[in-house]
């Protein structure tokens, strides 16, 4: 069909609209000022149209199509609310009453979910329909996601998810008609599956079937135990996010309002997990540019800051171990400096400093025991990862009132980060950190100042490639993020390999789909528009930083010349560096 | 426990097993359109599709253990456990259904029991219902071990049992 | 085998050769006649052949559709009439062969008598009469009596020897006593006396005189044309189908009309599809040729779930190439190169004979590249299901080949448009392909003239339940109920008066007896708030409760719900299980609000047609005998704490 029209005049309950030709009736009825009920709708996925309730009226039509599966036309009358629809509306929200739990109370999405929003506003009646609840145990096997089957709607969106954007396939829809059940990929437990922690199906499961697995309680027991020294350390991508559950705009950046938060909490110390983000570019910097100049290891050298994804490349793209930058997350690097370096500055026991990572991820809390060198302090190096959900909800279990908090700074030592540190959290932040860094170590000069904002790697765009210039020499960079991506890419440097070719020098990945700032323990209700928020607020927050390139850090440069020695030295080495091996993808 | 010999025989035919898996991926790979056709041909061959076979089935097309079992649990013609030595099935069809099929299962699963009661062969029938077997002309209809019984009564239903071998 | 390709005037020489054989027996071996001995029976006949010496031809073929006479056997000839026999078994297998090859002797309780009825004679002295009392109870007790009666008139008039006498399996008409037909003239009547049959012999048999008081006109009111070569043809032989006029209609597609003109054709003809939907085929074909691909696909829908309804099957198993042949020519109509069948696992025969088709056509060049010579290329593969009703809905159909969950999808966009592997696909049904080369071999005008105005053609029904004779039937469109259940099949059957007839499977609905007078078309089934579907015709009688044939009908959605959305999942669960409860008396009457709550959620706010249409058994049986609801649940209420009406316990 030859799309003549770009836009489609049609009206929606009376209202003439105007939207572009393609949008469908439930998005355009949203233009309008009108919310249709959705509960397996997704901004971010294509319509499962499962649970049949933003069904609609087309005046001179007998059909009831889908709104969130069906395209606005030319001259469409649209009818979206009246007493016939509430009716069908009600008795859907009924049906899926009858097979849902009363457990409100005690559910993970209290207060955030769209089943219990919506049944709040239908007033559905009470129950005539018999009780039918699946029985299938809640799944809590992977510790950074739990499924809790008895509370699954099966709109299908996790499973969407996770195939299709993330092409992870560890979940799976099984069974038929009222036996339907979502189950991990062949039947199995979450952690024998493919799973890789991404948590993006706990990011779009409208209701508490799937939630990262919640260990604020656990945070609380070390806060009260007065033997410990408890510090924090905030992912990039958590400021501009957490303000959501407290009524700010998307991409708000709250940095100063958190540390004064976390410090009410109960915290000892407060750190910025973009200082190590910083310390991550020295040594992956470094790493790149000995492979590159010294042809110590294989190109492309391929960022490993994402757990879930090292995770699935372990498990599916094994041909590429070699090429894995071995430097730690700055997650890990944190926690490790902060039971050696730190404590030993400080004079605490290392054995009772206890270390909260707060991150926009449910991966993290994997990567926590990922491998021995997670312990290289000589105890685990973070104990608890929360997710920025789990710390909006500490934070308002503490009876705080975020608004009110001042502006505070973090803690001195592991404190200050520069811009480069922040970007991290977004896709394309870490290619353009270790860019700016690369560039100072080839040519001894930084990038002048309207040059080092690298635009082809920023964006939304699911796989980015550019070539940089540095003194003459090209390095050649793609970015990937959204684990569905990044197949076709490796597949391209796979074949260009077999003829003897190179493409790239360097890869991003990034699981989740713009990067942490989209990951999978950042507030609900994501859409690409909320990530683009995100997004401005993380490239805000390295403009207004001073510092702009990791090198420069003064912490990072009193790190290595205190303790650490030199980039990828051997006390470097023995704290900052991590192995990866082949796993099984299936364990069963 | 196995004896050495057993667990010898056993190894065998895992192995002979995934043999045929990855010889009748093969057949199918240039094939559009395969996934069902595949699960057909092992089902035919090995009865059921036990997970081992899933997984291994996995590897071979390069389709995720997900969409296998998304697939075989959906359509009710596959199995993952494998089957009893007798397959009865009872029509549930709609015109069998109004003349007694309802009773003639009971007949049989009674009869069943009764034989088991009875210490009676250990061949395992196993009855499931199935939506018309096409030949309502004959209803009600049972279908045992793929030979078609019509036109039963729930007196005679159990009749069909001795028409085994050995019972 | 390395035979030649087909030319186009090779395939004519089929139709002008005559029949091999002079004298033939065919057996019905369909799934339904094997199931009761057809194989036996087959066996028999060869192994009596061999062993007398005759040159009998003894083919194999599909079902003519008398399902409640299997196994079923025709036998004919040059210079014997041909007839129908059913409820064959070895013995009278064997028989049949030392009688009536020899000396036309005949067999009781086999003949069923034509209803293409003679009206008058060409000769006297009638060579057969077939005889049978027609009413109920103790009919063949009753039978053999009156055959008595004109025996002795025959050996009184000397005709002992000239002119035998049968009992028949089944005369073709019902309730109107003790029936009579001569052959070969095939003059028959009906509410013969005792007083009568010195008349009959005397002046019908002797002097060729017809009785007009008794007489029984002609006309069959079926008219074969999806199914014109089930129970005739061998549909294991290639040749057997091109000698009845197979492969014209493609070739007369193929070497005389543009893909344009065959859709023209078709429009001409108003066949509508004969799977459910009744969507018109030529504006199904012409969306789909429509849309701008490098390739397009062409699917025959051989999924059929719908319990009670059995004519694909029949017609995959009776005349498969009559379906290949329509999916050719929909393929040229379309321009597509590649088609699908998705044939039901549970039907392997079926399987088989279209297979079987297909390995022909590839031989004989009617499939592949440049097919007769015409450059047009195609090619046909067989796909199976496994156990999914909902797979027979398009969307679902396409995920399933495509090796997904057969889960549909929202439509738009429709097949048509975006198909299998995103294509350009045409998903038509077994009965409307088996029609299409019917309509391509003669022309759509002639097709057109059968049935109404807005519902042409014939259509194939499976009339089973509570019936005296379930069978398949072909009738015009706009045929009254009334004359398929009464004057075709015979009526009820089981000894209660008949209540209700049931169209269109779980989709449909019932239709009270009192307006079977209704004519069989789209417009007035759904009218009367059932619909044609695929034919499935149900006969329930005064014995059958309406809430246990509506749980029936629930149950099985149910179980065949996919299970994506959530009206049909949990709406179809809930539903059933209210039923339960009325049924066995435990009902409320506030249950029959809910129920008509969750119909109406569930018909509105489904995704795909098993979950629209599956409220329809429970709406419509609520709608002609919501009493028998009531009945169920209307014992004295009283209202509890909650404030539902309550049964009292
Ligand atoms: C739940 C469901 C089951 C169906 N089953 C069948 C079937 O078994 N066979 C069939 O031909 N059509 C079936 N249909 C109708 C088909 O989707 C489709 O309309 C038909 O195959 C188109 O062919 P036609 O135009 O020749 O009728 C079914 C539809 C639904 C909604
Ligand atoms: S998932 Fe939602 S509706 Fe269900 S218990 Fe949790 S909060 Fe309540
Ligand atoms: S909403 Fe109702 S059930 Fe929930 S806490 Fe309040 S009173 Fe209790
Ligand atoms: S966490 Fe990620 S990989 Fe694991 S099931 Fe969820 S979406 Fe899939
Ligand atoms: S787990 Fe959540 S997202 Fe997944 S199907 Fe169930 S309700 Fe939907
Ligand atoms: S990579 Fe992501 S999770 Fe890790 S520190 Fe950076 S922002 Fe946080
Ligand atoms: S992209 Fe960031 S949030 Fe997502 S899994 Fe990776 S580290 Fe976690
Ligand atoms: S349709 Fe019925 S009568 Fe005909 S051969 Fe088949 S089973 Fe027999
Ligand atoms: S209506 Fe029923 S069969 Fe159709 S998509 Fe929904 S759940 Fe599946
Ligand atoms: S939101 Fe459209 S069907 Fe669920
Ligand atoms: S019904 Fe069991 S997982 Fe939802
Ligand atoms: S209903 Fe039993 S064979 Fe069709």
């Amino acid at each position: 069909m030859l799309e003549t029209a770009t836009t489609v005049k049609a009206k929606i309950n009376g209202t003439a609209v105007e939207v572009p030709a393609g949008t469908s009736i439930l998005d355009a009825a949203r233009m309008a000022g009108v919310r249709i009920p959705t509960l397996c709708s997704d901004p971010d996925l294509l319509p499962t149209a499962a649970c049949g309730l933003c069904i609609v009226k087309i005046a001179g039509s007998n059909k009831q199509p889908r709104a969130c599966a069906t395209a606005l036309a030319d001259g469409m009358d649209v009818i979206t609310h009246d007493g016939d629809l509430t009716r069908v509306r009600r008795t859907v929200l009924e049906l899926i009453l009858s097979t849902h739990p009363n457990s409100c109370l005690t559910c993970g999405r209290n207060g955030s979910c769209e089943l219990q929003t919506l049944l709040g506003e239908f007033g559905v009646p009470e129950d005539r329909l018999e009780k039918r609840i699946c029985d299938v145990p809640s799944d809590r096997s992977n510790g950074s996601i739990t499924i809790d089957f008895s509370k699954c709607i099966n709109c299908g969106r996790c499973v969407q998810v996770c195939q299709q954007v993330q092409n992870v396939w560890a979940l799976s829809s099984l069974n038929r008609g009222i036996h339907t059940r979502v189950a991990p990929a062949g039947d199995i437990l979450l952690a024998q599956s493919p799973c890789i922690k991404c948590g993006q199906c706990a990011a779009h499961c409208p209701t508490g079937a799937i939630v990262e697995h919640d260990e604020t309680s656990a945070v609380w027991d070390a806060l009260r135990d007065p033997d410990l020294f408890v510090s924090a350390q905030i992912a990039p991508a958590v400021r501009v996010a957490l303000g959501e559950e407290f009524g700010y705009p998307p991409g708000t950046n709250l940095t100063g309002q958190i540390h004064a938060a976390l410090r009410r909490v109960g915290f000892d110390a407060v750190f910025e997990t973009p200082v190590t983000a910083d310390l991550t570019i020295m040594e992956e910097a470094t790493e790149f540019m000995k492979r590159f100049t010294e042809g110590s290891g294989p190109l492309p050298i391929i960022t490993s800051c994402c757990p879930a994804w090292t995770d699935y490349m372990e498990k599916n793209h094994q041909d590429f171990i070699e090429n894995f930058s071995t430097a730690k997350s700055p997650q890990q690097m944190l926690g490790v400096l902060a039971k050696t370096y730190y404590s030993e500055k400080k004079g605490i026991d290392p054995a009772k400093h206890f270390q909260v990572s707060i991150m926009p991820c449910t991966a993290k809390k994997y990567e926590l025991e990922r491998t021995d060198e997670m312990f290289a302090s000589g105890y685990q190096d973070v104990d608890i990862t929360l997710t920025t959900r789990e710390v909006a909800r500490l934070i308002k279990q503490s009876g705080l009132v975020f608004q009110d908090m001042p502006d505070e700074d973090a803690d001195s030592l592991l404190g200050h980060y520069s811009g480069a540190g922040t970007i991290f959290g977004t896709t394309g932040g870490v290619m353009e950190a270790a860019l700016r860094t690369a560039h100072f170590m080839v040519t001894g000069e930084n990038l002048a100042k309207d040059a080092l904002e690298i635009l082809p790697v920023r964006g939304m765009k699911g796989v980015k490639e550019a070539e940089i210039d540095i003194a003459g020499t090209k390095v050649r960079v793609a970015i990937a993020h959204g684990m569905g991506n990044v197949d076709a890419l490796l597949e391209k440097v796979r074949d260009a390999r077999a003829r003897g070719e190179s493409l790239y020098d360097m890869i991003e990945v990034m699981a989740c789909p713009g990067g942490c700032l989209g990951g999978g323990g950042q507030p609900y209700n994501i859409s690409e528009n909320i990530r683009v928020k995100r997004m401005e607020g993380l490239y805000q927050d390295d403009r207004d930083r001073e510092l702009r390139f990791a090198h420069e850090n003064p912490a990072i440069k009193e790190l290595y010349r205190d303790f650490l020695g030199e980039p990828m030295g051997p006390k470097a080495h023995e704290l900052l560096h991590t192995t990866y091996t082949a796993r099984k993808k299936y364990k069963r | 426990m196995n004896a050495d010999g057993e667990l010898e025989k056993l190894v065998e035919w895992v192995e002979g097993v995934r043999k045929r898996v990855h010889e009748i991926a093969g057949e199918w790979e240039d094939e559009e359109g395969s996934l069902i056709m595949i699960l057909h041909a092992i089902q035919d061959e090995i009865g059921y599709i036990p997970r081992g076979v899933a997984n291994e089935l996995a590897k071979a097309t390069g389709i995720s253990l997900a969409r296998i079992y998304e697939v075989i649990t959906f359509y009710t013609y596959f199995r993952l456990t494998p089957p009893g030595n007798h397959e009865i099935h009872v029509c549930m069809g709609t015109a069998c259904y109004l003349r007694g099929a309802e009773s003639i299962q009971a007949r049989l699963l009674q009869q069943i029991d009764l034989m088991k009661a009875a210490g009676g062969p250990k061949d395992d029938f196993q009855v499931d219902c199935v939506r018309c077997i096409g030949c309502c002309g004959l209803s009600p209809a049972v279908v045992m071990d793929g030979k078609t019984y019509g036109r039963l009564n729930p007196e005679d239903s159990p009749e069909i049992l001795k028409q085994k071998p050995g019972v | 085998m390395d035979k030649q390709p087909l030319t186009t005037r090779e395939l004519d020489s089929y139709t002008q050769e005559g029949s091999v054989s002079t004298r033939w027996i065919r057996v019905g071996m369909d799934t339904g006649g094997i199931a009761a001995g057809a194989q036996e029976v087959y066996d028999t006949l060869i192994e009596a052949r061999d062993a007398s010496g005759l040159d009998i031809d003894i083919q194999q073929t599909g079902s003519v559709g008398l399902s409640y006479a299997d196994p079923v056997v025709l036998v004919g000839g040059d210079d014997v009439p041909t007839l129908v026999l059913g409820d064959m078994d070895a013995e009278s297998a064997r028989e049949l062969f030392a009688g009536y090859f020899r000396d036309g002797r005949l067999l009781d309780d086999r003949v069923i008598a034509t209803k293409n009825r003679g009206t008058g004679f060409d000769d006297t002295h009638q060579a057969v009469i077939l005889v049978k009392d027609t009413g109920d109870g103790d009919s063949h007790h009753r039978t053999t009596i009156f055959r008595n009666l004109i025996l002795e008139e025959l050996e009184a008039r000397g005709l002992e020897q000239k002119v035998a006498v049968y009992r028949a399996l089944d005369m073709g008409l019902y309730h109107r006593g003790v029936c009579v037909q001569m052959l070969p003239s095939r003059v028959t009547y009906a509410s013969v006396t005792g007083t009568d049959v010195r008349r009959l012999v005397d002046e019908s048999l002797r002097h060729g005189m017809v009785l007009e008081d008794l007489l029984v006109p002609g006309g069959d009111p079926q008219e074969r044309i999806s199914m014109r070569n089930c129970g005739t043809i061998d549909p294991s032989e290639l040749e057997s189908y091109l000698r009845a006029g197979g492969y014209q209609g493609l070739k007369r597609a193929l070497v005389e009309m543009s893909p344009e003109q065959v859709i023209e054709e078709l429009k001409t003809s108003g066949l509508r599809g004969r799977g459910g939907a009744g969507y018109p085929t030529w504006l199904k074909w012409k969306n789909t040729r429509g849309q701008e691909s490098d390739r397009r696909i062409v699917i025959c829908n051989a999924d059929e779930g719908d319990p009670g309804a059995f004519m694909d099957r029949s017609i995959l198993e009776g005349d498969p190439h009559s379906v290949l042949e329509g999916m050719l020519i929909a393929a040229y109509a379309i321009g597509a190169d590649t088609g699908f069948f998705y044939i039901r696992v549970e039907y392997p025969l079926a399987v088989k004979r279209v297979q079987k088709a297909i390995r022909q056509c590839r031989e004989a060049g009617l499939l592949g590249e440049n097919i007769l010579g015409t450059g047009f290329s195609f090619e046909a593969k067989v796909r199976f299901g496994a156990g999914a009703f909902v797979c027979g809905e398009e969307t679902a159909l396409i995920a399933s080949i495509e090796g997904r969950r057969g889960s549909p999808e929202p439509r738009p966009p429709y097949p048509s448009i975006k198909g299998l592997w995103g294509k350009p696909t045409s998903i038509n049904n077994v009965e409307t392909l088996a029609t299409v080369s019917a309509i391509l071999e003669h022309d759509g005008s002639w097709y057109a003239g059968f049935g109404t105005e807005e519902s042409r053609g014939t259509k194939v029904f499976a009339v089973t339940g509570k019936v005296r004779n379930p069978q398949l039937v072909e009738v015009p469109m706009g045929t009254p109920i009334r004359t398929i259940i009464e004057d075709i099949c015979g009526g009820a059957g089981h000894g209660s008066p008949i209540k209700a007839v049931q169209t269109g499977g779980p989709s449909g609905g019932v239709i009270p007896v009192d307006k079977m007078d209704t004519p069989v078309t789209y417009e007035a089934l759904l009218e009367l708030g059932s619909i044609m579907g695929s034919g499935g015709m149900l006969v329930m009688d005064e014995s059958d409760s309406m809430v246990d044939v509506a749980k029936f009908y629930l149950g099985f959605c149910v179980e065949e719900s996919c299970g994506k959305c959530a009206p049909c999942r949990i709406g179809g669960f809930q539903m059933l299980s209210l039923l339960k409860k009325i049924h066995a008396g435990d009902g409320m009457v506030a249950d029959l609000d809910t129920l008509r709550d969750i119909c109406v959620c569930m018909q509105t706010a489904s995704l795909c047609g098993l979950g629209q249409t599956a409220p329809n058994p429970v709406l419509s049986t609520l709608k002609y005998f919501e009493h028998e609801y009531l009945d169920l649940v209307t014992t004295p209420e009283t209202v509890t704490p909650s404030g539902k009406g309550r049964k009292n316990a």
